[in-house]
């Protein structure tokens, strides 16, 4: 997502200089996504030149100048809201095009791969779950927060949540990947069965050769 | 690395069902610790031993080979009712289920092991309130089973399970049947009763639930073939194929 919308979303609730900005965006995504206030300046410029921002009045004491919606910034935001945002376009995922990669190059040990990966990320699950522990702990603690402080607080438990919820997605996956591989290794050995009784195809085969491969059992 | 005794060891654990060609090898080869003040989450598709792994690790069933101690009591030196004296005193078990007794109210449910132990009634019941009121539920203290809802019952079961001085839960895909926020409430209880002192091993296929624990072992046809965090154990004992 570009800080465009997040910029737009947050200047709809009144005006606000570059560096309120950047702290309004942090406290209501928990810093997931830390903004630098150069960043902020670039967009604010970018934005009052498409007509969407515009100064108010002069810099304050400080030499902070303050933005505000523009009319057709409030439309543009208002589109936001209302459209679903884009999934068609796929942004390149390391892990999924390691993987794709380990089951095409020869001589790279995919399970373990796999195994790694999937021990990292269940790390990382814990560390989000001490986080969302640590979150909901605080809430109970304080019941004295301000409002807004509480909202930011219930939107910072959502980011997690939706972090948990990728983690999980991927530890699912990479066990299903696992799943697969082993389904793919008994195929193959199913399948390569028949070569070895090739030489004796006019004689009697050996009885072990027809038999079928079980699922899960292992040649000692 | 703890300097605590553990509270569950489990030594070259294997579990063998059947013999011969038709052995089912449900474990082979597994060691673990579990100390105090640890949750270890045991992950792995279905069919990989999971269940298996508690319910030796808990003393309901018997390694064909390696070692199972809880505490300083080696399991293979019990008889079955030695086994079942341990199991009321030192592991509690919490099933998907609930497992609690419908016409017992929660306080009597949680007293049941201590009365049958040979505790005095009136010292259960007190201890079994104790436990409830330690999870914030003194509130469900008289209330049957089927006044209660799914999450509420489930942690009337892990005070059951940690009442007295039991010390080890087990627990097998204890959120399996309740919703993600229900579940996670039970694994916030097991978590906080943990981190008072109690060990726990969670059976889980979930991760977001797996996430609660201290560590994470991964099971694949009854071998270890991974885990999170540091049990030096576990690195000894690399599985034979």
């Amino acid at each position: 997502m570009s800080v465009k919308y997040g910029l737009l979303a947050l200047l709809a609730t009144g005006p606000m200089y570059g560096a309120r900005l950047r702290a309004e965006f942090e406290a209501r995504t928990g810093g997931t996504w830390p903004l630098n206030v150069g960043q902020v300046y670039t967009t604010l410029g970018r934005l009052e030149r498409d007509g969407l921002v515009e100064s108010v009045g002069e810099a304050d004491e400080e030499g902070r100048i303050s933005y505000r919606l523009t009319e057709q910034g409030r439309r543009e935001i208002a589109q936001w809201w209302e459209a679903p945002v884009d999934r068609s376009s796929t942004p390149r995922d390391e892990l999924v095009i390691k993987l794709a990669l380990a089951v095409t190059v020869p001589g790279i040990d995919v399970e373990r791969v796999v195994q790694t990966q999937r021990a990292a990320t269940v790390r990382h699950l814990q560390d989000l779950t001490r986080l969302k522990h640590q979150a909901v702990t605080d809430r109970a603690g304080d019941s004295d927060q301000t409002q807004s402080a509480g909202a930011n607080e219930h939107a910072w438990r959502l980011v997690l949540d939706n972090l948990i919820f990728a983690a999980e997605a991927e530890v699912r996956w990479l066990d299903h990947v696992e799943a697969d591989l082993a389904r793919e290794a008994r195929r193959a050995k199913t399948t390569a069965q028949p070569t070895h009784t090739e030489p004796t195809l006019t004689a009697t085969p050996p009885t072990h050769a027809t038999e079928p491969a079980i699922p899960g059992t292992r040649t000692p | 690395m703890t300097t605590t005794q553990p509270t569950l060891r489990l030594i070259d654990v294997h579990r063998t069902h059947g013999t011969g060609e038709a052995a089912v090898h449900a474990l082979r080869g597994v060691s673990l610790e579990v100390h105090p003040g640890e949750l270890v989450a045991v992950m792995g598709p279905s069919g990989s031993g999971k269940s298996t792994l508690l319910n030796v690790a808990g003393g309901l069933d018997r390694p064909t080979q390696g070692r199972v101690i809880i505490g300083d009591t080696d399991l293979s030196e019990l008889d079955a009712r030695g086994l079942a004296k341990l199991r009321r005193r030192r592991v509690g078990f919490v099933f998907q289920d609930y497992n609690l007794i419908p016409s017992l109210t929660a306080a009597e449910n949680v007293s049941l092991p201590l009365e049958l132990d040979g505790e005095r009634a009136r010292t259960a019941r007190r201890r079994a309130r104790e436990a409830l009121g330690l999870m914030g539920l003194m509130d469900l203290a008289d209330r049957y089973p089927d006044a209660m809802s799914g999450g509420q019952q489930q942690r009337v079961a892990i005070a059951r399970a940690l009442v007295g001085t039991r010390r080890l839960v087990m627990a097998d895909e204890p959120t399996g049947a309740l919703d993600s926020h229900t579940g996670e409430e039970v694994l916030r209880v097991l978590r906080q009763r943990c981190d008072e002192g109690a060990s726990g091993l969670l059976v889980t296929h979930e991760s977001r639930y797996a996430g609660w624990a201290d560590r994470v072992v991964f099971l694949r046809d009854g071998v270890v073939v991974d885990a999170t965090g540091s049990d030096p154990v576990e690195r000894l004992l690399e599985p034979a194929r």
